[in-house]
């Protein structure tokens, strides 16, 4: 099979690279050139496709760069800005992931006549035995991506190979890796958000291209109790940097009113909800509704839920338990009850 | 899966063009028994220094400027970077330059903030907007001989008036990298202060270039040191790439005319191949304004990156804009000064041809260049 795989210059996608050619796949590695800016590896990430680069060399394969700066401005870094100046909270990743690696460069590996694309994610693929696809989680719990790749249909998945979701600990990988004396074999493993740096942060990221306003922070009564300066900084959920007095019981934020410049707080019960609204499913083999897992962030903990449709291209999610508030923005990835398998997802409004 | 290197169709000569033998031949020899520094005192150094003074005279000779005002750099940018900062240093005052540049002078004169005019369809300067970006405060003007993109010929002479009516004080660099296998630079060197060459593009070594520099002509050196290059460039001269790129540039210039109407046969063959066969496909710049070798060709709605991908699977070396540090290519900034639309610089081509292209090639590249593209069309959503 001719298979793309998209090297990212980190020691998941070399080895994901370094398994297809060992199973014969005839391979190329491809690094995007998503960000322009500066990054934690250096302006336009040169570092790592350096990395990916001599990783490919050392494999004996093509190596590919392609500049999809442009549509990762529009698609991704744009809409996170603007969701911000919003009041939601963004997941540029996702953003990522459904418009550039499995939309943009899944295109053009068509295009080019190579018959599946390739990545470095911790997930499954596998057949359910009746011609159908399914998306599971990664072996390795600890690292599994399955949440940011909720939005893969059945005829993305049926192009689409990840080579590395069955391994059970990264130490196994990085020891292929080494054992191949591939230079990414002890790279740490990528954090966070890819264009924004550690030195300058979100705050730092989000400074040069909005302008901040400053909120009133209020408890639920509707008493000032604090200020924020950047309510595009403030998300559901958050405990810190509000201003607030010490002492008394953890408040959190339940409320972001962002164009009346109000930010209210309260304790952890005022911030459960018995249900979500969520709009924009994705489906991995077509609509589902009933009993589910939901998980609400890349790492979090799964809670069980019962989805149902609504009218408009909603989904209601309704909690078991009261759980609490999904930040506006962020996504709601439902799981079938064995916790394994992913059926969808969508975006909490 | 080991790639074969020896086959393929070599369309890139503006990006460097493969080493003519001469030059090989007479640089070997400094690689080897005669290595010594050409600044040593002693009988064998005499042999490097004899060497390292024929070949500034050769060099000379082909630009038509004496011995002296030759100065050997470490390449086309290094001379580029050398000429425009060193007259803003030595004079103070502004660079001035044209937006379809290479970027060998355009950042350097972005970076000195200096003042970037627009230029015309075909890319070349607009003289009237030079001359009112021009005034007693600028240092330095620098208009380029030949675009390495699309391959625009400037008009030095008219440049060169204007710039000696609007800014008496400044002086005139071209980089004249992509000129010599194309263009006379005896045609050139009246009209300008400063010139630019890179050994790699006319059949020398990567890694040394040449600063034509008119006595009197006021500059600081980039690299200051022992003193090498009466001055204006420190640094043990690279004897071997010199030789070979006084070789290469003696040689080019020999056969340049003989070259032009055979190259230039070639490339309007492979233009016209192409732009038969391929629907909603255009030559980016007539060719009565352009070089020789030069063939930049744009198609409609294609995405240059694929194209060059298929090309390279098919054995075509060709290239598009230019590539940025991470190695993806960069939307052109000479298309975007030339005012072409967005829709057909992403598919932009460029296809350079030079001495070592053969008719063979030209049908080779025509055919694959064809297909890659009814490939990328039919595919396309």
């Amino acid at each position: 099979m001719k298979v793309l795989v998209a090297m990212s210059g980190g020691v998941d996608s070399s080895v994901a690279a370094a398994l297809l050619r060992d199973a014969g796949h005839d391979v190329v590695g491809v690094t995007m050139r998503l960000w322009g800016g500066d990054s934690d590896s250096g302006c336009c990430s040169v570092a790592d496709v350096d990395d990916a680069r001599r990783v490919a060399q050392q494999l004996d394969i093509d190596h590919l760069v392609f500049n999809f700066s442009e549509d990762f401005d529009a698609r991704v870094v744009d809409p996170y800005v603007a969701a911000h100046v919003a009041g939601t909270t963004p997941n540029p990743c996702i953003e990522c992931n459904r418009h550039l690696k499995f939309d943009r460069l899944a295109e053009r590996a068509a295009v080019l006549g190579f018959d599946a694309v390739a990545t470095g994610h911790h997930a499954r693929i596998a057949g359910d035995g009746e011609g159908q696809v399914r998306l599971r989680r990664g072996a390795d719990r600890a690292k599994d991506q399955s949440y940011v790749l909720h939005m893969l249909d059945q005829a993305a998945l049926a192009r689409t190979l990840f080579p590395v979701g069955e391994f059970e600990t990264k130490a196994e990988l990085r020891a292929i890796a080494a054992r191949l004396g591939l230079r990414t074999a002890a790279k740490p493993d990528s954090q966070d958000v890819c264009f924004i740096t550690s030195g300058a942060g979100r705050a730092g990221f989000l400074s040069r291209r909005v302008a901040f306003h400053p909120a009133r922070v209020v408890d639920s009564g509707g008493a000032a109790v604090g200020s924020v300066a950047a309510v595009e900084l403030v998300t559901v959920g958050q405990r810190r940097g509000l201003g607030l007095s010490g002492g008394g019981p953890k408040r959190f934020v339940v409320d972001v009113d962002r164009s009346a410049g109000v930010v209210t707080v309260g304790d952890e019960t005022d911030l459960l909800v018995e249900s979500t609204a969520a709009t924009r499913p994705m489906w991995v083999d077509g609509p589902v509704g009933g009993p589910v897992l939901v998980q609400c962030a890349a790492h979090g903990a799964p809670r069980a839920a019962t989805i149902s449709s609504t009218p408009g291209d909603g989904v209601s999610v309704t909690w078991t338990e009261r759980a609490r508030r999904v930040a506006p923005g962020q996504s709601v990835v439902f799981y079938d009850e064995t916790d394994e398998y992913v059926l969808g997802g969508a975006t909490a409004t | 899966m080991a790639r074969d290197l020896d086959r393929f169709v070599y369309m890139d000569h503006a990006a460097t063009t493969p080493m003519r033998p001469e030059a090989v031949d007479a640089m070997l020899p400094f690689l080897a028994d005669r290595f010594a520094n050409p600044s040593g005192s002693y009988r064998f150094a005499r042999d490097a220094r004899r060497a390292l003074d024929e070949a500034r005279d050769q060099v000379a000779e082909t630009i038509g400027c004496r011995p002296g005002e030759v100065v050997f750099t470490g390449g086309g940018t290094e001379s580029d970077n050398t000429a425009i900062a060193g007259a803003v240093r030595a004079a103070g005052g502004r660079a001035v330059c044209p937006a379809a540049e290479h970027h060998g002078v355009l950042h350097v004169v972005e970076h000195l903030g200096g003042t970037v005019v627009p230029v015309d369809r075909v890319g070349r300067v607009d003289l009237d907007a030079l001359g009112e970006a021009l005034d007693d405060d600028v240092a330095v003007v620098s208009v380029m001989t030949v675009n390495n993109e699309v391959g625009t010929r400037s008009d030095l002479a008219a440049v060169a008036e204007v710039v000696r009516l609007r800014a008496p004080r400044a002086v005139l660099h071209t980089d004249a990298v992509q000129a010599p296998c194309s263009v006379d630079l005896r045609e050139v060197w009246p009209h300008v202060d400063l010139m630019a060459l890179s050994g790699h593009k006319f059949g020398g070594p990567k890694g040394v270039g040449v600063l034509a520099a008119r006595d009197g002509t006021v500059f600081e050196p980039l690299v200051i040191g022992g003193g090498q290059e009466r001055e204006r460039r420190s640094g043990t001269q690279n004897v071997a790439g010199i030789v070979a790129l006084a070789a290469a540039l003696a040689a080019t210039d020999a056969e340049r005319d003989e070259e032009l109407a055979r190259v230039g046969g070639l490339r309007d063959r492979l233009v016209g191949a192409i732009t038969a066969a391929v629907p909603d496909s255009r030559e980016t710049v007539p060719a009565a304004d352009k070089v020789a070798g030069s063939a930049h060709l744009m198609f409609a709605g294609i995405e240059n990156e694929s194209l060059l991908y298929l090309l390279d699977q098919a054995g075509v070396c060709a290239s598009a804009a230019s590539a940025c540090a991470s190695g993806a290519m960069d939307p052109s900034h000479v298309l975007a000064a030339m005012g072409v639309e967005r829709a057909w610089a992403g598919g932009a081509l460029r296809l350079s041809l030079g001495r070592t292209t053969t008719a063979e090639d030209v049908e080779v590249a025509a055919e694959v260049v064809a297909g890659a593209v009814e490939q990328l069309r039919t595919r396309s959503r």
